[in-house]
């Protein structure tokens, strides 16, 4: 990890009432894509929402390319290079596939625009005039991505992207965040398949309870079945 | 289809039915009868039209459902019939019609901001109920200040400023001018929901934090949409205003602001359009329910159309003549899984 960090958290912590769902999180996050897993409810989609400002953080900082986001609010959060690729894709049902584009990409110049995400996703260009709900789940993950590279960010965070997908489009999706990967852009895979998580993530972190519970390269994860059985409750590494 | 593509030929086909309708009623109508329907009823169906559009473009685009746009039209032609010279009572006065118009405008768009800002941060019922006590409360503050709104009576003699030699209330020359407003400000909304900024309040309908998460300031976005509502309504205020001579606190009573839903409701929300679909069968209701039926109960049979409209169709007339066509066409109904 000779990677200088772009994301640093430490000492996070987040409160639903009487619940400590976030614990003393600390991570620091540079080029290299590292996978966070776990099982439910230990605390992951807690974890994205309070780095991007969706849920406030009872304490601890975020310091995004060394500017402290941890206490503004997400439009601006968002203006710090950091975009999320929401569990479920929450796709807009209003909007056409092109509107989502629109929408995302206004106003900001970058390496991404709308023609280049249509020759990424040929199956988005495709659909264009079709609305964010009439896509296929691996379409609609497709278009969430877009979206949020569409505002060139520094950092994605991403809450199981996997889910609800076919096998044959998680390997399309493994491709598309190894490219993402080698183009510069930081990359939190947040996952609960190994499979996926490994093959895009060299480090590995695992969430139990809302806390870090450890830190490893995924090869050794993946050697370890016993760990895998105690932290994640998987049988086999397999989809 | 591109959107300038779009807007010239919803442009042209409104331009088309606004000029084709007033020829229609002129072939088959007799000429006192044909410029009674464009004085009284076409020219108010626009008037309330552009009122109700506020309010349509405020819950089909941004889910906000706000009673106080009546309020906000009230507001603007107050701020006319206050400002205006030749109005009775003077209350201020001295101010010719260009400048007053333009200071009612601004007064609505400054209005729809204060809704917006007093809103933002309710929604659904809460929104609707905190407009309502906006309209209520602005409505016994005009009541009950005589000296700045002269009371119960209101201000009258607004007569509007002469075009071209004629007098801005002369049947064609108003009708003239409110569907000029109605189709710019029409064509104006469906120009604006396709902007990235129209598009972010369809997203924050859909899921403001979503829209939050891509960087758009979602209370912002709110209070300027409420805002360009308010320019809307502040429009139909200023015409309301000059085609009723005045204004009272009648206009924009707990009666006024319920019937703009109504006309909404009724045209349906779906689409812009259904703002002045809504407000044309309510003034065509409205003005010839008391000769079709007891002249004490027509309010019964105003109150029995609507219903049925809203029962068979809960998204107004708009979405009456689309089940229609898919009937007609024999389409499955959208959302259900194709075949």
């Amino acid at each position: 990890m000779a990677d200088r960090p772009i994301l640093e958290l430490s000492d996070l912590n987040v409160h639903y009432g009487q619940a400590h769902a976030l614990q003393n999180v600390s991570l620091s996050l540079g080029l290299a894509p590292v996978a966070v897993v776990g099982r439910n409810g230990m605390g992951k989609t807690t974890l994205c929402q309070s780095i991007i400002g969706l849920t406030r953080s009872s304490g601890g900082s975020v310091l995004m390319e060394g500017h402290e986001v941890s206490r503004l609010p997400a439009h601006r959060i968002a203006r710090h290079g950091l975009a999320i690729v929401p569990q479920g894709r929450r796709t807009f049902p209003s909007l056409t596939v092109d509107e989502h584009l629109r929408l995302a990409s206004s106003g900001k110049g970058g390496a991404w625009t709308i023609a280049r995400v249509y020759e990424t996703f040929p199956r988005l260009a495709e659909r264009r005039n079709n609305g964010g709900t009439q896509l296929s789940g691996g379409e609609q993950q497709m278009l969430a991505i877009a979206r949020a590279l569409l505002a060139n960010p520094r950092y994605v965070i991403m809450d199981e992207p996997s889910e609800g997908l076919a096998p044959v489009i998680v390997d399309h999706l493994i491709d598309v965040l190894r490219a993402l990967s080698k183009d510069g852009i930081g990359l939190l895979l947040v996952e609960q398949k190994l499979a996926l998580a490994t093959a895009v993530c060299d480090r590995v972190e695992i969430m139990l309870n809302g806390r870090i519970a450890a830190s490893m390269t995924a090869s050794a994860l993946m050697a370890d079945f016993s760990m895998q059985q105690r932290y994640l409750g998987v049988a086999s590494a397999g989809h | 289809m591109t959107l300038a593509r779009t807007l010239l030929l919803t442009g042209t086909a409104g331009l088309g039915i606004l000029c084709l309708v007033p020829l229609a009623l002129f072939l088959a109508l007799p000429e006192n009868q044909a410029l009674f329907w464009i004085g009284n009823i076409l020219a108010r169906a626009l008037i309330y039209g552009i009122i109700a559009l506020s309010l349509t473009f405020l819950a089909t685009y941004g889910g906000f459902v706000s009673l106080a746009q009546m309020m906000v039209a009230g507001i603007a032609g107050y701020v006319l019939a206050m400002t205006v010279q030749g109005a009775v009572p003077v209350i201020i006065g001295g101010f010719g019609y260009p400048m007053a118009i333009l200071m009612a405008l601004l007064a609505s768009v400054l209005a729809g901001l204060a809704v917006g800002a007093i809103a933002v941060r309710t929604n659904d019922i809460y929104l609707l109920m905190i407009t309502l006590a906006l309209a209520v409360g602005f409505y016994r503050f005009v009541e009950s200040n005589i000296d700045l709104f002269n009371g119960y009576e209101g201000i009258r003699n607004v007569l509007g400023p002469d075009i071209l030699g004629r007098r801005f209330r002369d049947p064609m020359v108003f009708y003239t001018i409110a569907s000029g407003t109605a189709l710019l400000l029409y064509l104006g909304v469906l120009f604006l929901v396709r902007t990235p900024f129209g598009l972010a309040l369809q997203g924050i309908r859909d899921n403001p934090r979503r829209i939050s998460a891509l960087g758009y300031n979602v209370v912002l976005h709110r209070i300027v949409a409420f805002g360009i509502a308010g320019f809307i309504a502040g429009c139909g205020g200023v015409l309301a205003t000059i085609y009723n001579i005045g204004i009272s606190p009648g206009s924009i009573g707990l009666g006024a602001t319920i019937n703009l839903l109504i006309m909404s409701v009724v045209g349906g929300l779906g689409h812009p359009v259904g703002a002045f679909v809504g407000s044309l069968i309510f003034a065509i209701f409205d003005t010839f329910a008391a000769s079709l039926y007891d002249r004490d109960r027509f309010n019964s049979l105003i109150g029995a159309v609507f219903l049925v409209i809203v029962l068979i169709s809960p998204d107004g007339a708009l979405g009456l003549s689309r089940r229609l066509g898919r009937l007609l066409r024999g389409k499955p109904k959208p959302g259900a899984p194709p075949a």
